[in-house]
């Protein structure tokens, strides 16, 4: 019982301490919402340098505070999403996107998956085949009948 | 026999791909930047007064730029690296001060012409205590030619031919094994042409 509760204790101080170190949402200026929309929605197809795996959106990195600013800047100069998509791939290179386009050198990347999928399906089929042709009824031979029936009549 | 041993060669594949996978450096981004002109910009140098920098200085020599900053750990680790290297005087190396002042520094708010003249003497008073490997350091305060140069970590060294393009990026603290292999001869190609 002791255990129990130290365990519950546990895994409440858990629950409360994981809620705390949640980071905060990046708080939204209020000058332009429509602006910072447009900013929200271009930085979720843009990956974070410094921490790789948080997109621009949600990255705290001060490089991505700084790009953020030079997207803001883009926005209000009037460049459309691909344009400021390709504004940062020219300095940072493909892997800011987070979904990168689709050209000779990405192909492995986007049908790489594909092709293992059509692969292992071809190599299930010829299993299956090899199986259910193992699996198939053997006609029984008449000294085998003669003593299934002998069995039988046991 | 044959069918027991598939399983087996599809592990080791795997084992080969993961362990391969596992040494390499996932911050090791290849620049877009390699074979593309450096970018153009105009900043003061470290020294007092209006003087400025641009990379338009530099034409037809070969150069190296350094990004590095007084509060960055890694540039402490490769400064001395830098600075006998410079002692060889093989090749001028440009300073890129990055953001000296950082965003929770209380001076970050403060206006430029006071945040410009902090940066400079915290840099020259690190520089005096370290040494310097620069020709000239350039003032990046706002970090704008840090994200034109595709600046993501500090320390950050860039190769540049005569005609002003960009042949070689290293991101982290320079070695003397990858100086005396890798940036070396370059340069001693890129001097020939």
């Amino acid at each position: 019982m002791k255990r129990l509760v130290v365990r519950v204790a546990m895994a409440m101080s858990l629950v409360l301490f994981a809620s705390v170190s949640t980071g905060r949402e990046a708080v939204p200026m209020a000058e332009d919402p429509k602006l910072e929309t447009r900013l929200v929605d271009i930085s979720q197809e843009l990956r974070c340098l410094v921490c790789q795996n948080e997109s621009l959106a949600s990255s705290h990195a001060e490089l991505a505070d700084d790009l953020r600013n030079e997207v803001r800047e883009l926005i209000r100069s009037g460049k459309s999403d691909q344009e400021i998509k390709d504004f940062l791939v020219a300095r940072y290179g493909d892997f800011v996107l987070y979904r990168p386009e689709v050209k000779p050198l990405t192909w492995v990347l986007w049908f790489g998956p594909f092709v293992l999928l059509v692969i292992a399906a071809v190599f299930l089929g010829v299993y299956l085949r090899q199986r259910r042709a193992l699996a198939a009824p053997v006609a029984l031979s008449d000294e085998a009948r003669e003593r299934a029936k002998q069995l039988l009549k046991g | 026999m044959k069918k027991v041993l598939i399983p087996l060669v599809l592990f080791i594949g795997l084992v080969v791909f993961l362990a391969v996978g596992l040494k390499r450096d996932p911050r090791e981004i290849p620049s877009p930047l390699i074979g593309k002109p450096a970018p153009h910009f105009t900043l003061f140098t470290l020294d007092p007064g209006d003087a400025k920098f641009s990379p338009v200085d530099m034409q037809g020599q070969v150069w190296m730029l350094n990004v590095w900053a007084t509060w960055c750990v890694a540039c402490r680790e490769e400064h001395p690296v830098l600075v006998a290297f410079s002692e060889k005087n093989q090749v001028p190396i440009i300073g890129l001060s990055y953001k000296e002042i950082q965003p929770q520094d209380p001076a970050y708010k403060s206006p430029f012409d006071e945040k410009l003249k902090l940066a400079r003497e915290r840099s020259q008073v690190w520089l005096k205590r370290h040494g310097n490997p620069y020709v000239t350091s350039v003032m990046d305060l706002d970090g704008r030619v840090g994200i034109n140069y595709g600046v993501y970590g500090v320390p950050e060294t860039y190769v540049i031919d005569k005609a002003g393009v960009i042949r070689y990026k290293f991101v982290g603290a320079m070695t003397p094994a990858l100086l005396a292999e890798k940036v070396l001869p370059l340069i001693a190609e890129l001097n020939k042409s």
